[in-house]
């Protein structure tokens, strides 16, 4: 497989499916250029190979091709698209006219698209990539995980653990001539612990992972922290009380809990919702949406992280995108259609899961600039509420601005103390308001350890988020404690 | 036919030094339309194939998949599926299903649509009139996120290394409509669908369009709550999902894992007498069905929970030999390898009307969505998002929302007191209206 790592996108397609840059314009341009107001040509490869242990050793092992093309036809609002498992010039041609149908039913809007400008980025580039690396080491770092997170804490009965690596190859023609292709590695490490005591259960999981090679795991003894923070979880929840039920003061703390960002306000403040105004962000731009401590930005240029792209999947350069400036809206992120019609600039954020579906504005690494304030202080200052730390998924509905997202590592705090863990619960509130009521940011912005998946219209892609301890005062917490 | 590919893929992974291996072979084609504010906003089409291998090198196996049918591909994933499985460790477990049992007869199930296909325009004409129907029945309905239509053919293929080919084929169509309700500035999306293995069998697009907007109305002037701990009654889309938290905890991997609120719990009382809970594959043209599971094992009836009872778990041949079981034939299959599916998953439905229901409760909360994933299958701990009307006197009274429902799934499944008659099998996991007797609604 090393060659795979190794090769150019252009050079990749080119001798395995015999697709060069010059084919794939002559299919744009026999087929769509000057018929429809944008097109593209997107080719994928995908290998993808998962390690899984579980009761002390790998009986899972699994190892994934897929490959595909998709060609897009863009007319006004409209969008033809057809995709392909065999990538072959006969297909393309075939793509092309299927996406093109569309064209021909509606006259074009007449706003063109722009031409795409701009270097991609070099963000990840890696000695070794991690799909490449011997398996013989991974298996020996999924043992060792075992004995580590067992030897953490006696009440550990069970212990899962995974390494996955992907790689993607990917190479897309526009209809303005650019073509520019991506090689992006992934991994990540996953430990999940159950632990047991006096006829109770619970789970705790813990990981991370990104652009980054297999001895990313390796390096400052991360691994060992990940397999303790496993265990940790498992056995804090065991001792934990039920989570209250009402309005009050919730301390975020660093990182991860930066899924508030994601889905509080960023797919409010994806393009395609806001032009079709079904977001409850829709017309505020330049208005006063949270408080003036918060500044929250989009960041797809941060080397190695898993929500960074050198390129979108539409072959736009990624970029730093401020959705809020000081409370105030300043932003959206933008794929080339939403852009097209909003009369903005893509701004980097128009991707896909695959080849299998078209692409559309979505979050890369989303977080909030660090404060001022000390986070002990933070935490001392709320006579009595709630200390959320780590959390599982989230979602919001765009429309009322409506988000959830579920604590899985909380306490109470009381009288300026943390005092009991408690159990899972979910936190829901409202968008435009939730981020208003932030009355504390910390200095200490922190990066998730790189484990954001997000969903949206069915599409899976890797994110990243971020955030300093921050204290948001009044927000609905979902426990049974009345 | 690509049956023969399957096969030929199993005999190069014998001659490779498996000891056994089977494949899933999915080739499929799909189209969709969406309109929105009456423009067509996109087409998309697609022909794909899948071919998911498992390997077996005595008792260690490694999975496989590839999209990539050429023989030279196909070649590698073979190579590469026997090489990993010669580094995994063994498991006494593993294997394949014992070749007598695998199906004989595959029954016909009835689940592919044999009228012709509609063209394209006739097909984005259904997905404009769902969104019509929703856009024209009340002013308030000022915006949309869209109607679709979507079709889908597929055939699915499973061989074994001993000879075994068994082979069925399927349709699907839906239509969904997404309207988005507007008053003094307030904006409310809701939706509904529809979706059958006949097109004939599909609603009136029309009606599908009128229900969605009546759901995207009802959720107007929407008010926050105070907490409170009341009886809850959730609709019979809500309940589904709850219904989809009882199978997976009781599903194979989550139980020998030790990560499962049922663990330990058959043949015991996990629910109210009045929750009777089936899997059944085999009838007749259901969104469900499937003739045999992802080992070529033959489907049937099984039931889960009968009158509170928890009598069956839902294993694959794999996690039935880990428990010291006999597989319940639940095998579902996926690029990864083999998982546990279930096929129509029903509550099945009490005597109650839903009115009824709803009328015994004097406050309380009738839930029509829930979101996010505050569900714990180890502990069975729950606590979601929520969005509803408010129960007053026996009447749907007003719209609740921002409001979170929480309690542990057993807890509430025992406190289930009523179960509505209102089941329509309409999606592969379905429940009638069920009513709880106490959960903390969360509020302000």
């Amino acid at each position: 497989m090393t060659e795979l790592a190794r090769t150019r996108p252009e050079s990749f397609f080119s001798d395995r499916f015999n697709i060069t840059s010059e084919l794939m314009d002559r299919v744009l341009g026999g087929n769509l250029i000057g018929k429809v107001d944008d097109a593209d040509i997107y080719l994928e490869y995908r290998i993808n190979e998962e390690l899984v242990l579980e009761e002390g050793t790998v009986k899972k092992a699994s190892r994934h091709v897929s490959q595909g093309a998709g060609v897009r036809a863009q007319a006004g609002t409209r969008t033809g698209y057809a995709h392909t498992d065999e990538i072959s010039i006969q297909n393309l041609d075939e793509a092309a006219r299927q996406a093109r149908a569309i064209a021909d039913r509606s006259g074009g809007s007449g706003a063109l698209a722009l031409p795409t400008r701009g270097r991609p980025h070099d963000l990840y580039t890696l000695a070794e990539p991690p799909i490449v690396t011997d398996l013989a080491r991974k298996l020996d770092l999924l043992r060792r995980i075992d004995t580590e997170t067992r030897a953490t804490d006696a009440r550990v009965k069970q212990v899962i653990a995974s390494i996955s690596s992907e790689e993607v190859i990917m190479l897309i023609a526009t209809a303005s001539g650019w073509t520019v292709g991506d090689i992006r590695p992934l991994t990540r490490l996953n430990v999940t612990a159950i632990a047991e005591e006096g006829g109770k259960r619970e789970i705790g999981s813990y990981g991370g992972g990104g652009r980054v090679t297999f001895d990313f795991f390796l390096e400052t003894g991360r691994w060992r922290r990940f397999a303790a923070e496993a265990a940790r979880l498992a056995a804090l929840k065991l001792g934990a009380v039920d989570a209250p039920a009402g309005a009050m003061t919730v301390v975020l703390g660093p990182g991860w809990p930066g899924i508030l960002l994601h889905e509080a306000i960023g797919h409010g403040l994806e393009g395609d919702f806001n032009r079709k105004g079904t977001s409850a962000f829709a017309g505020r731009m330049g208005q006063k949406v949270a408080s003036e401590l918060v500044t929250v930005v989009d960041d797809g240029t941060i080397p190695n992280r898993r929500g960074s792209l050198n390129v979108d999947d539409e072959g736009t350069p990624t970029g730093r995108t401020v959705l809020i400036e000081n409370g105030v809206l300043t932003g959206y992120m933008q794929d080339r259609l939403n852009a097209r019609l909003m009369g903005m600039k893509p701004t980097g954020n128009g991707r896909r899961e695959s080849y299998a579906y078209p692409p559309m504005p979505r979050m890369t690494n989303t977080f909030m600039l660090a404060g001022e304030d000390d986070p002990e202080e933070i935490v001392k200052s709320v006579k009595r509420g709630l200390y959320a730390v780590t959390f599982g998924g989230g979602q919001v509905d765009i429309t009322n601005g409506k988000f959830v997202f579920s604590a899985s590592e909380a306490y109470l705090v009381e009288d300026g103390r943390v005092t009991a863990p408690v159990k899972g619960a979910t936190l829901i509130g409202n968008g435009p308001e939730a981020l208003t009521r932030v009355s504390r940011v910390g200095r200490d912005l922190q990066l998730d350890e790189g484990v954001g998946t997000c969903g949206k219209d069915g599409q899976s892609v890797p994110v990243g988020v971020g955030l300093p301890t921050i204290r948001i005062d009044g927000i609905t917490v979902g426990g049974t404690a009345v | 036919m690509n049956e023969d590919l399957l096969v030929s893929v199993l005999k190069r992974a014998s001659q490779r030094g498996a000891t056994a291996a089977d494949g899933y072979l999915v080739e499929e084609s799909r189209f969709g339309a969406s309109v929105r504010m009456g423009e067509i906003e996109t087409l998309s089409h697609s022909r794909e194939q899948r071919l998911a291998l498992r390997v077996f090198a005595g008792r260690a196996s490694a999975a496989a998949s590839t999209s990539d049918l050429s023989r030279e591909s196909l070649e590698r994933v073979v190579d590469e599926a026997t090489a990993l499985a010669r580094i995994t460790a063994e498991d006494p477990h593993a294997g394949l299903p014992e070749p007598s049992a695998l199906i004989e007869r595959v029954p016909d199930l009835d689940l592919e649509d044999s009228g012709a296909d509609l063209s394209p325009e006739e097909k984005i004409e259904i997905a404009r009139r769902a969104e019509a129907a929703a856009l024209e029945s009340d002013p308030r309905i000022t915006n949309s996120e869209g109607a679709e239509y979507s079709d889908r053919r597929a055939h699915y293929a499973y061989a074994t290394s001993h000879g075994f080919v068994r082979g069925y084929a399927t349709t699907s169509f839906g239509i969904s409509v997404a309207p988005i309700a507007s008053r003094n500035g307030e904006m409310q999306r809701d939706y509904w669908y529809s979706a059958a293995r006949k097109r004939a069998r599909l609603e009136d697009p029309a009606a599908v369009g009128r229900i969605a907007a009546t759901r995207a109305l009802r959720r107007l002037g929407a008010r926050k709550m105070k907490t409170v701990e009341v009886p809850v009654v959730f609709d019979p889309d809500t309940a589904a999902s709850l219904v989809r938290s009882i199978a997976s905890a009781a599903s194979g991997p989550s139980l020998y894992r030790r990560a499962s609120f049922l663990l330990d719990r058959l043949g015991t009382k996990i629910a109210a007498p009045a929750v009777t809970i089936v899997d059944d594959a085999l009838i007749p043209a259901a969104l469900g069905s499937r003739p045999f599971d992802g080992e070529g094992l033959a489907t049937g009836r099984a039931v889960l929970v009968r009158e509170g009872v928890l009598e069956s778990y839902l294993l694959d041949t794999y996690s039935a030999r880990k428990l010291g079981l006999q597989s319940t034939h639940h095998a579902g299959r996926d690029g990864s390898g083999v998982s546990v599916s279930t096929s129509n998953l029903m509550l099945l439905p009490g005597k109650t009307s839903p009115k009824e229901l709803i009328g015994s409760v004097q406050n309380g909360f009738y839930v029509t969505e829930l979101i996010g994933f505050g569900v714990n299958g180890v502990t069975g701990d729950y606590s979601r998002g929520a969005v509803g009307l408010w129960i007053e006197n026996g009447e749907l009274a007003y719209p609740v929302e921002e409001v979170t429902v929480a309690g542990n799934l057993l807890e509430m499944l025992a406190a289930i007191d009523g179960v509505g008659d209102d089941l329509v099998l309409r999606d592969r996991t379905v429940a009638p209206t069920v009513r709880i007797g106490r959960m903390v609604v969360a509020g302000t």
